[in-house]
């Protein structure tokens, strides 16, 4: 705030030049001029968050208050679109579905993660743990599109390399994307296998950060095994987990293009996800205030679920 | 961990003895490593039969038992992507979309980034942990009031509507803000020293010092909307302007009767621009993404 002042009292000194009080070659006005810099460097970042983040936010809040289907003029109607939704049991439908995926996704994220780092981080040949690494990273830079139609041909019930596969062990034929229940299972195995190499490396850097002196203690005491991971591992990439496991459900609860392209949101409304359903809201029926509000009330859920991982991990997590 | 085990100690240890220690010590370990090897075998398959189904004939790309390695490839599946849909506009548009959102991002990140980490203002930390709040807001409580308001501005179902509303970055600021701390203050005060004005420190002395961080973000941005779907869905709806992703959902919905191996050739060229991407930056890509995750 000192610069402020400084600025204002500072100014009216030259009257010969208006814009001393930015040129001045002082210590004054070298700082005067770095503000200035500084406001001027972040006014793109600022202004574009702005227009295109905060803005909108409010917006939503705004529209979810009206009728409004682009064609005729938005029309007030309080917070009728918020009891619509109460009653729209195919939209609540779909959070549930969301819900269920979620708690899928992110557990079976988590663990797959973490056992896959442990074992990259143990004891082995370079080459070996970079192909590994690779391996488990790879899918990561396939879109969600591209994973969902190959995955889609693979899991195909009569032709698909799964079931092919499965039924040389002697599995039957699995109606992967034709029942509900396998339809959900197939959509949360296509995240898994696209979003499991992210959650592996923030371990990794979670385990790497493990300082070499706890580890050292852990060995003179003869920590071992299971006894080893829950006493020392675990407590020590606590932080990682958290926040793997909040930017597991962030990015959980926002799946759209897998079963958007996989079932279509089917069979029946199985693997309608939320976003979905504000997707067909708000772009497909074009009622943009309907839509906005399954918004609001996706990022309400959001946000309280965030804020309660977060309330959790403060009394859970480990901090060094 | 284990480098002192029963039998470096105990040489004399009787062949049960030795036995045990192998199952104890040895044995585990092989069983870990196999399992993971089979795993990465399942998790790179996809990949495999993509690229071994689209050099396929279409009449066998539906064969049972799957063929994995192919003895007389068939690139016509190639040309015929580039028949059924526009697949080369596609690709333009989708280099087109993605380069300049990197080139925006790298500018307004290492703009911001370097005003937070390096230039004193009032309400500097007000105005950082407000764009960071930003990062928890979900690209779908924004898209619609988004949507709305690029059609307002005259930018529907163009691809500036793409580019326009990704070039601020609140990730990016962080990721910048964090390179640009780690660069020594003593470079400045010697730039200053030899007469270098704010602009010319910033452009001629930082800037070259944190290409690490701005290879992180170009990287990860690359890689992100190289592969975005569900805003090209909403904004565009000329097929002339569709992205590869949506192209090939396109794609897909026309071959739901036809041969899968068409669909497989555009996937497989997909690819090569993000693999080509992680090949070069494979280091900066891991270190973005794990800088996330140790700030976090």
């Amino acid at each position: 705030m000192a610069s402020v002042a400084s600025t204002t009292t500072a100014a009216p000194r030259s009257s010969r030049n208006p814009f001393h009080w930015i040129t001045e070659n002082t210590l004054a006005g070298m700082e005067r001029r770095k503000a200035l810099l500084g406001y001027l460097f972040l006014s793109p970042t600022i202004l574009g968050i702005l227009v295109f983040t905060a803005g909108p936010v409010i917006f939503s809040l705004v529209l979810s208050l009206f009728r409004w289907n682009v064609f005729s003029p938005p029309e007030f109607i309080g917070l009728a679109n918020f009891d619509r939704f109460f009653h729209d049991s195919r939209a609540l439908m779909s959070f549930w579905t969301s819900f269920v995926f979620v708690v899928f996704a992110v557990s079976l994220q988590l663990v797959v993660g973490m056992l896959l780092a442990l074992v990259i981080q143990s004891r082995m040949v370079t080459w070996m743990r970079y192909t590994y690494r690779t391996a488990f990273f790879l899918p990561m830079l396939m879109s969600g599109a591209a994973t969902a139609i190959v995955l889609s041909y693979m899991l195909h019930k009569e032709f698909g390399a799964v079931n092919y596969y499965l039924g040389l062990l002697g599995v039957p034929p699995i109606p992967w994307l034709s029942q509900p229940g396998w339809a959900m299972a197939s959509i949360v195995i296509s995240y898994l296998w696209l979003s499991m190499g992210f959650t592996m490396i923030l371990f990794i850097g979670g385990l790497t950060g493990i300082s070499t002196e706890v580890l050292d203690a852990a060995d003179v005491d003869g920590a071992q095994g299971l006894t080893r991971f829950w006493n020392i591992t675990l407590p020590m990439v606590s932080p990682t987990l958290l926040f793997a496991a909040v930017t597991g459900v962030i990015g959980g609860l926002q799946v759209f293009d897998l079963p958007y392209i996989m079932t279509y949101g089917g069979p029946g409304d199985s693997t309608r996800t939320a976003v979905m359903v504000m997707y067909e809201a708000a772009f497909k029926n074009m009622e943009i205030g309907y839509g906005s509000t399954i918004a609001v009330v996706l990022f309400v859920i959001i946000l309280g679920v965030t804020a309660g991982q977060f309330g959790v991990g403060k009394r859970l997590v480990f901090y060094q | 961990m284990q480098s002192i085990n029963a039998e470096t100690l105990h040489p004399q240890r009787s062949l049960g003895q030795q036995f045990s220690d192998f199952v104890r010590y040895r044995l585990g370990r092989w069983i870990v490593l196999a399992i993971t090897t089979i795993f990465a075998i399942i998790v790179v398959a996809p990949f495999a039969w993509t690229v071994s189904t689209s050099m396929r004939l279409p009449m066998e790309s539906f064969s049972v038992p799957p063929q994995w390695i192919v003895l007389n490839p068939d690139w016509s599946n190639y040309t015929e992507v580039f028949n059924q849909v526009p697949f080369l506009q596609e690709i333009l548009n989708s280099f087109y979309v993605t380069i300049a959102i990197v080139i925006g991002q790298l500018c307004t990140a290492s703009l911001a980034g370097y005003a937070f980490a390096r230039l004193e203002f009032p309400g500097r930390n007000l105005l950082f942990w407000l764009i960071m709040a930003t990062m928890m807001i979900p690209l779908q409580a924004t898209i619609i009031p988004v949507f709305v308001l690029i059609s307002r501005m005259g930018l529907a179902n163009t691809l500036m509507s793409l580019i326009l509303p990704a070039l601020p970055t609140a990730f990016g600021t962080f990721l910048m803000r964090q390179y640009f701390m780690g660069v020594p203050k003593d470079f400045e005060e010697a730039a200053t020293i030899d007469g270098a004005n704010q602009i010319q420190i910033f452009a001629r002395v930082y800037l070259p010092l944190v290409a690490p961080g701005l290879a992180v973000l170009a990287v990860l941005t690359f890689n992100a909307h190289w592969n975005e779907f569900f805003r090209p869905l909403i904004f565009l709806n000329d097929p002339s302007l569709f992205t590869i992703p949506l192209g090939l959902a396109t794609l897909k919905g026309y071959m739901m009767t036809g041969s899968i191996s068409v669909v497989l050739a555009a996937v497989t060229m997909s690819l090569i621009p993000v693999l080509i991407v992680y090949i070069f930056g494979q280091r900066y890509l891991i270190e973005g993404l794990m800088m996330g995750g140790v700030k976090g």
